[in-house]
């Protein structure tokens, strides 16, 4: 069953992003999963803004295309979106604003009300006009007004308390307003469910934030950038209470050294960031790669190259962060596809860090980073934190780097009483400059052992979705896990395998997979399709068709959908 | 810092501090003096493995982590100073030294200077100045005066050369001094008195690059550069910012030129007030009750 798309459009400035959070909160607590999605461009004030949240009876894990509900503070969202809405539908316009509403579909429900008005007169403002029109949509769909006042209030908190006053107030006339007006169009579509499980409504920037405190992160340098800034918004108001330092350095270039600065002193070290940032860390990747210094670096793509598309999703960073920096060192390269998956891959990140004294890259989107989506509160009992080989006492002839058989060494920190040195040059045992050719063999083929030692030790195989046996199976990776499993719902005789480890690669795993597979579809969100190539360089293996996109919109279920149909029929 | 274990006749000799590595820098090289001055501080103050740390940059300077045997980070070109800033957050109990160039710190670095500068990191930077590019065999560097003729400005260099000193004191430095390498008993006071100071700490030390440049050679130095007077006052701002303006025959002002009482950056962190971040356990924290603002 498709999902309650409610959309919720207007000029940007006007908290139309917060009013869609609001929506995803009160369906969540009323006891249905939302998913969020949104869409803005690079501006504080004046575009357009779009948000939309996904509702239903069990989890729900994209953004669709239709809309069931559209909430149209400005006339540019009708414009743009009314002729999404469905027969059936509704559409609530800001009758106090000139706005005209044409060419929608049959048995459409319009809800005019004057959302302009109503936010000025009972002593409220135009800021309110989202209150106004979070009062309306409860209204209609039978949410509680109580749960809105109650979140008003917890919105302000730290504010004159006459601002939640004057917010309830209007959020109340509203709701009236829609009662008396439009009582014979009601859709209680949100009246609470009797069985409430309890759940959190986060991005996956909050889960990677969330993950990193739970891990033990002791040390975050982040330069702000769309669309990982969030990250830093959790963390830095709360270092004092988990005992962790957040730094916003001068740029990239010194986040990541300062964050391998700090980790040669022996502290947990965060950096995150997007590509554009990602190009100003290369130079940092290597050095953490040839110095052996543990670091877990968040990469939140968006469309590229340069500036780009700044607040719109991409996978195209993949082939970039898995070659990124001159020569060879081992890189661990996870791709979560969602929330829950972000939380954990992150907390697993630092282990994996430690464990092989290397960067740990874990590589998001804008999709996924910023869309909220209601899960159930993170299970991490079974995780414990694994430092690997950390010499913390002063040992007799000890040797920073080395040459073991898994290719890791005992690390050791400035303060204990162990002489080494941590060297961007070529080094000996020791970590003194060494240009032999004898000593470069050995330190390379020692650094580079550590990926087999991580195939072996820690690699997961990628996951298969939907039956073995299927007519036709999708291939993919990270964010769009979402809709092809959405899709899937719709679908008979469609599996799906998706593939979070990109360094080391799960060859093994995918050729036994995919050799069995009858016909495999592609789906990637960039224009070369990055992972097919990676996918071809393991395992010769090339996907019969593709689905690419790279217009910085995430892929719908509907299109997978589509296509799917499309192969069936051919 | 366990001051009771230290033995000083087995413990701060030169032999402890010394390497297996032969020295590779040229004979009659500058590096010779920094090394000798810090060598000699180290063992004054019983810096070690225990309380001490080396950062250094990519240059002939860098190459003194082969030297010192004390446990350090050779980084990146340019890139010394965010890893020390790390390094000092993370452990501030340690005595941080930055070696750097004046092509490492003013030219590939020079962000990281201003804005080190700007926090009062509180880091020594020995900031070997040779004023060109000398491990890349001789090219103009921020530090080399126009007019002159290297590798790459063949024509004389066009460019004014940049003031580490001036820059340091306008970005925000609380502890400025410049000496010649050639002065060790002083450069190692110098370097003492730097690393005492809590605060952002620059010395720029005169090292002339005995190979590619023929205009600040040894002889340059010594003839040119006067010790600051004993009623200099180097708490004063004014006169310390005007001191950078001087550059002449005869008229090169070596000494500690300014100090300001300032709170470092380091000691502004609440989370380390009490301890430092890497003497606290690193574990798996509950987060439930960060989850109220996502309900």
């Amino acid at each position: 069953m498709k999902p309650f798309v409610l959309k919720i459009g207007g000029e940007a400035g006007y908290g139309i992003m917060s009013a869609g959070l609001v929506v995803a909160k009160i369906a969540s607590r009323s006891g249905y999963y939302t998913f969020d999605y949104s869409e803005y461009p690079s501006l504080v004030r004046g575009g357009h803004n779009v948000m939309q949240v996904a509702i239903s009876e069990g989890p729900v894990l994209a953004p669709y295309m239709h809309t069931d509900f559209l909430v149209a503070l400005n006339q540019d969202t009708l414009h743009q979106h009314q002729h999404e809405v469905i027969g059936g539908g509704s559409i609530l316009f800001d009758s106090a604003m000139n706005m005209s509403v044409k060419n929608v579909a049959k048995g459409v429900h319009i809800f005019d009300v004057p959302i302009h008005e109503i936010a000025t007169r009972v002593g409220g403002s135009l800021i309110m006009k989202n209150t106004a029109a979070l009062g309306a949509v409860l209204s209609i769909l039978g949410g509680s007004i109580d749960d809105l006042c109650k979140m008003i209030k917890e919105e302000f908190r730290d504010k004159h308390e006459s601002v939640s006053k004057r917010n309830i107030a209007v959020a109340r006339a509203a709701y009236q307003y829609v009662q008396e007006r439009h009582f014979d169009k009601l859709d209680p579509f949100l009246k609470q469910k009797r069985v409430r499980k309890e759940k959190i409504v986060v991005t996956a920037n909050e889960a990677i934030a969330l993950g990193s405190i739970a891990a033990g992160m002791q040390f975050a340098a982040i330069y702000p950038m769309t669309p990982t800034s969030a990250i830093l918004h959790t963390l830095a108001p709360h270092q004092e209470k988990f005992g962790y330092i957040y730094k916003q350095p001068e740029d990239e270039i010194s986040a990541l050294n300062m964050a391998i600065g700090a980790s040669f002193a022996g502290v947990r070290s965060l950096v995150a960031t997007s590509g554009g940032g990602f190009c100003l860390m290369t130079e940092a990747y290597g050095l953490a790669g040839i110095t052996e210094t543990p670091v877990v670096i968040i990469e939140g793509m968006r469309g590229a190259p340069a500036t780009g598309l700044p607040t719109w999703t991409e996978q195209g960073d993949l082939l970039f962060t898995l070659y990124a920096h001159q020569g060879d060192f081992p890189r661990i390269i996870l791709a979560p596809g969602d929330v829950e998956e972000s939380f954990h891959m992150t907390m697993q990140a630092f282990n994996l860090a430690e464990k092989y004294q290397t960067p740990v890259l874990l590589l998001v989107d804008k999709h996924i980073c910023e869309s909220h989506m209601s899960v159930e509160p993170f299970e991490y009992k079974k995780y414990s934190i694994e430092r690997g080989n950390f010499v913390k006492t002063k040992r007799v002839n000890y040797k920073r780097y080395a040459v073991t058989a898994s290719g890791i060494s005992p690390r050791s920190i400035p303060g204990v009483g162990n002489h080494f040195v941590v060297n961007s040059d070529e080094h000996d045992e020791v970590g003194y400059s060494e240009e032999s050719s004898e000593n470069r063999i050995e330190q390379m083929n020692k650094r580079m052992r550590k990926l087999l030692t991580c195939e072996k030790e820690d690699m997961e195989k990628p996951r298969v979705y939907g039956s073995t046996k299927a007519d036709i199976t999708i291939i993919s990776w990270g964010s769009n896990k979402g809709a092809i499993l959405e899709a899937l719902q719709h679908c008979k005789n469609v599996n799906f395998v998706h593939v979070t480890w990109m360094n080391p690669f799960p060859t093994r795993a995918l050729n036994n997979i995919l050799k069995k597979a009858k016909k495999v579809l592609l789906v990637e969100c960039n224009y070369s399709g990055q992972f097919g190539k990676l996918l071809k360089e393991k395992t010769g293996f090339t996907p019969h068709d593709t689905l690419l996109k790279y217009d910085g919109r995430p892929i719908f279920p509907e299109e997978i959908i589509q296509k799917i149909q499309s192969l069936l029929d051919s | 810092m366990s001051k009771k274990k230290l033995q000083p006749k087995q413990y701060l000799t030169g032999a402890a501090l010394s390497t297996p590595k032969p020295c590779t820098w040229c004979p009659g090289c500058g590096d010779f003096g920094i090394w000798s001055a810090f060598r000699a501080a180290c063992m004054q103050e019983k810096w070690d493995n225990k309380n001490t740390a080396l950062v250094a940059g990519i240059g002939c300077h860098g190459h003194i982590i082969n030297f010192v045997k004390i446990t350090a980070f050779e980084g990146l070109h340019g890139r010394a100073l965010p890893v020390a800033s790390g390094l000092k957050m993370a452990n501030h109990d340690l005595n941080v030294f930055v070696f750097t160039g004046d092509g490492d710190s003013l030219s590939e670095g020079g962000n990281h200077f201003i804005h080190a500068a700007r926090r009062n990191q509180n880091l020594t930077v020995i900031l070997h100045d040779n004023a060109l590019y000398a491990l890349t065999t001789g090219q103009a560097s921020p530090r080399t005066p126009k007019g002159q003729v290297t590798k790459s400005t063949p024509g004389g260099n066009i460019d004014d050369p940049l003031h580490p000193l001036r820059l340091a004191l306008s970005a925000g430095a609380t502890f400025l001094a410049r000496e010649y390498s050639g002065n060790v008993e002083s450069l190692k006071e110098i370097i003492i008195e730097a690393n005492k100071h809590e605060g952002f700490s620059v010395i720029q030390v005169m090292q002339p690059c005995v190979s590619f440049n023929k205009v600040y050679t040894h002889r340059f130095f010594q003839e040119n550069i006067y010790k600051l007077p004993e009623d200099y006052d180097p708490t004063d701002t004014f006169s310390a910012y005007q001191k950078t303006f001087e550059w002449d025959y005869k008229k090169i002002p070596v000494g500690i030129l300014y100090q300001e009482k300032r709170k470092s950056y380091e000691a502004q962190l609440p989370v380390i007030s009490k301890k430092t971040l890497v003497k606290q356990p690193v574990k798996k924290k509950t987060i439930t009750s960060l989850y109220k603002k996502f309900i």
